[in-house]
């Protein structure tokens, strides 16, 4: 009764969106404000109705109403209330109602502010936002029903919508439960951060394509969006990084990202978004790019989409195929009529999208800006080529052939070099023109420290070839950003008499998006350190082992100390749990507890290492067999990857830099009015 | 006519790029095969990079934790999606494979951990290369049991 309830309001919400939709495009062609405002109030009403079907929806999943299909697929009796409310997003039905209740809110929230000023863009904002809501909306109402309830006929057990003649309604004594490997903290917050990013991007490319639209076709739209980008940009990297946590801490293969065609899904509209955040200010500062900034953006939506269908239909479980299920034609269309009209619409207004200025100097910023944008699309052209390969290869020739890591590793390791580099340079080159000899004035200084910084990792930690150049150029990214810093917190101190640490605060308080964006930066520069670390220095062993005796890797001695097996009869889990001592160098350093945990609902085991992490390495331990009958010799596998902390440091930091950069600034904007245009700048408004 | 320095510039840095994809998909190939393809190309095929699927024949599961080597068979499932669907979805081609001795069968033998999901009737999807002995030496080894789950790939991160 509930589930059709459930059913009715999300049907309900469909019709409103449509009606959004058309009201907006009527009243906007017939010059009626009142109808454009009656769209704007049905889009708001979006987010009740979503909440509302959601809160049925979380209800029937912790209330354990297993003859409602999705419940029965994604939770059971055993598992604790805030499992189950995540479990929202733990299947296909339930992500797609989570994205479209994220859209309904980001869309609630970009139509609340004051849009005196833009009134024109109003109605276009609406469209996008609303055929986006009212597909996905609509994904959910005829393809993937969350609330299609089991019902017996005189043959089968089926899931339906409505109740079919000659049937009673079917009731599971218990649901088959989530995945034991997604029950995990990081599980419950990674997801939602994904989609978090996912979704906000959209609000970018709905006020680009008004901008398209309307013709105004100045940068209005990138600086009124310019916040809602940076928090997409936060969230979508915040969400890749907890994926990778959450893969080191549980899948229990020493790593943190596999290029599986998911985790590139994720990390396609991640290039094309970061892109994005470089060249706008390229257009902002100088009135180039235009076009290839509403590109990116165009590309960027797209692959949100595509990512969505990727990361939760399951299409690519199968790992041959996609787009088996009814939907994934349906996805590939939808992305595919996006993006040729959005194109059209950039192909339309193209004369009005023609740059203000001329690019001239290599090595001017712009130019720096521009190559930097081709390294990201060059990667991002990479792991498009991996994950279509298969099926380009398929067509030629027949034969199924893909590629594996190796590829991915070979191909966008020169490339996140170069970008290092330029991450390097830029920072120091000047707008409009540069030459080798004003860069060099300013970049020999770092320089210079990065090759003794080289020079003594050379001497005494490795000679590894690509060890060298990733640290090399880690090390120039540092001091050009720690040296930048530097000169503008000493003019300041100069001219303004403060001390060098109120120059500091004061300088990145002045200028968010660049000081926040040098954070950025040497974040990620820590998080390449790790990189480098584990992949480049990682070691392993196993063995088989009785009590009292020990492995050993690099300086670490492990001592196979105990084995302790119980039941936890409430939450249905079998714990295995062994005990090692740890000794680095002779000397006692504590215990690790490696676990196997086995689900007695799923019959599925879940390996838990022991994990002991400093800043020089983390020691990291698997539990992977042991025999109960002798219950004195027990497997282990070990892995000692150094530096990989640097990679969750650089993160947090970046969480850091990345707040300080979306920061909403308290003092006007400077009026920038360029040589040849009279662009009336104000503040960012949002 | 000048020609501007952004096109040259720009036009090797795509070359650069097209090299770097065309030599990295050269050397990192792998052929996607089933077993039935794979017995019918036989040495052929020997020190090519394979990826092969099958079902997992459960009483065959043998496991030496002293020497960490698992050892075990595969029987022929489809490898199109279609011929999978016509057999009833993967959950039921993999359980028709396995219950169905007159299939092609492959004995694979994979050094490490043993997987959690290994069990019958799963999907075994493994890399690595054809031994001349006929055996599948498998340097990775993932594992599906689509009967359970939407989505029980452990090394989908998403």
């Amino acid at each position: 009764m509930l589930a059709n309830f459930g059913y009715g309001i999300l049907f309900i919400t469909f019709l409103v969106t449509l009606y959004s939709v058309f009201a907006a495009i009527y009243g906007e062609s017939k010059k009626m404000p009142a109808m454009v405002e009656s769209a704007r109030r049905a889009m708001l009403l979006t987010w009740p109705l979503l909440t509302l079907t959601a809160g049925i929806l979380i209800y029937l999943l912790v209330n354990n109403h297993f003859e409602v299909q999705f419940v029965y697929e994604v939770t059971s009796r055993s598992m604790p209330t805030y499992l189950k409310v995540t479990a929202w997003w733990g299947g296909q039905a339930g992500s797609l109602l989570f994205w479209s209740w994220l859209m309904s809110a980001f869309a609630s929230l970009v139509t609340l502010r004051k849009w005196d000023r833009d009134r024109e863009l109003l109605p276009w904002v609406i469209l996008v936002a609303c055929i986006t809501m009212a597909f996905f909306i609509g994904m959910n109402v005829f393809f993937e029903n969350p609330f299609a309830q089991l019902y017996q006929t005189s043959t089968a057990i089926e899931a339906h919508t409505f109740q079919p003649a000659n049937s009673i309604l079917f009731t599971p004594q218990d649901g088959r439960g989530l995945n034991p490997l997604l029950r995990h903290p990081g599980m419950v917050i990674h997801p939602p951060m994904l989609y978090l990013g996912f979704v906000s991007f959209v609000i970018p490319y709905a006020f680009a394509m008004a901008a398209l639209i309307t013709g105004r076709t100045d940068d209005r739209w990138i600086r009124l969006t310019r916040r809602w980008t940076l928090w997409a940009w936060l969230f979508l990297s915040f969400g890749l990084v907890l994926g990778g946590r959450w893969a080191y801490d549980v899948l229990g293969w020493g790593g943190y990202w596999g290029w599986d065609p998911v985790e590139i899904a994720a990390f396609m509209p991640w290039l094309t978004g970061t892109a994005f955040l470089h060249s706008v200010m390229i257009q902002e500062k100088r009135g180039m790019l235009k076009h290839w900034n509403m590109l990116l953006i165009i590309l960027t939506y797209d692959l949100v989409i595509f990512g969505t269908f990727l990361t939760r239909s399951g299409v690519l479980s199968s790992v041959h195929a996609f787009a088996q299920s009814a939907i994934g034609p349906l996805f590939m269309g939808f992305v595919a009529l996006t993006l040729v009209s959005s194109v059209g619409l950039i192909i339309y207004r193209w004369d009005s999208l023609r740059s203000e200025t001329e690019m001239t100097s290599l090595l001017s910023r712009e130019a720096l800006f521009l190559l930097n944008n081709l390294m990201f699309i060059s990667i991002l052209v990479v792991c498009f080529w991996g994950v279509i390969f298969p099926l380009i290869s398929e067509l030629f020739t027949g034969q199924k052939v893909t590629v594996g890591p190796p590829f991915y590793e070979r191909a966008t390791g020169p490339l996140f070099a170069t970008l290092m580099l330029l991450m390097g340079i830029a920072p120091l080159s000047a707008w409009g023109h540069s030459t080798v000899k004003t860069l060099g004035q300013t970049i020999w200084k770092p320089t210079a420290g990065a090759v003794i910084v080289t020079a003594i990792i050379f001497a005494t930690y490795t000679r590894n070839v690509y060890a060298i150049i990733g640290f090399f150029l880690v090390a120039f990214v540092i001091l050009v950003t720690l040296y930048e810093y530097w000169r503008g917190a000493n003019a300041r101190q100069k001219s303004q008499n403060e001390n060098i640490f109120t120059s500091f605060w004061n300088l990145t308080g002045r200028n968010r998006r660049r000081y926040g964006g040098y954070i950025i930066h040497l974040s990620m520069m820590l998080m390449a350190i790790g990189i480098l670390g584990i992949e480049l220095f990682q070691v392993e062993t196993q063995g088989t082992v009785q009590q009292g005796e020990s492995l050993s890797l690099a300086n670490y001695e492990l001592r196979y100390k105990e084995i302790a097996q119980w039941d936890d009869l409430p939450s249905g889990v079998n714990y295995r749990r062994a005990v090692l001592d740890v000794y680095q160098d002779d000397q006692y350093l504590g215990q690790l507890v490696p676990r196997i945990d086995y689900y007695y609902d799923s019959q599925q085991n879940m390996t838990i290492p022991g994990q002991r992490s400093t800043m020089k390495d983390d020691l990291y331990v698997l539990l992977v067999d042991w025999e109960p009958a002798s219950a004195a010799g027990a497997t282990f596998k070990i892995y000692v990857n150094p530096l990989v902390n640097w990679l969750w440091l650089g993160s947090l930091l970046f969480l850091a830099g990345i707040i300080i950069a979306a920061w909403p600034e308290r003092e006007l904007e400077p009026v920038i009015v360029r040589a040849n245009r009279h662009v009336q700048q104000t503040s960012a408004a949002d | 006519m000048k020609i501007n320095k952004f096109v040259i510039g720009g036009a090797m840095i795509l070359g650069a790029v097209v090299f770097l994809i065309w030599t990295a998909t050269a050397s990192n190939l792998e052929f996607f095969m089933t077993v039935d393809e794979l017995n019918a190309k036989g040495q052929s095929v020997v020190d090519k990079n394979l990826r092969v699927s099958g079902a997992v024949i459960g009483d065959s599961i043998q496991y030496d934790a002293q020497n960490l080597t698992l050892t075990f068979e595969v029987a022929h499932v489809p490898g199109d999606s279609p011929d999978i669907t016509t057999e009833g979805g993967l959950a039921e081609a993999l359980h028709q494979a396995v219950m169905d001795p007159s299939r092609a069968r492959m004995k694979v033998v994979y050094v490490g951990v043993k997987p959690d999901l290994l069990r019958n009737e799963a999907q075994a999807i493994m890399t690595g290369h054809l031994g001349a002995d006929g055996v599948f030496y498998a340097e990775e080894l993932l594992l599906k049991c689509p009967t359970r789950y939407e989505e029980a790939v452990p090394e989908q991160a998403g």
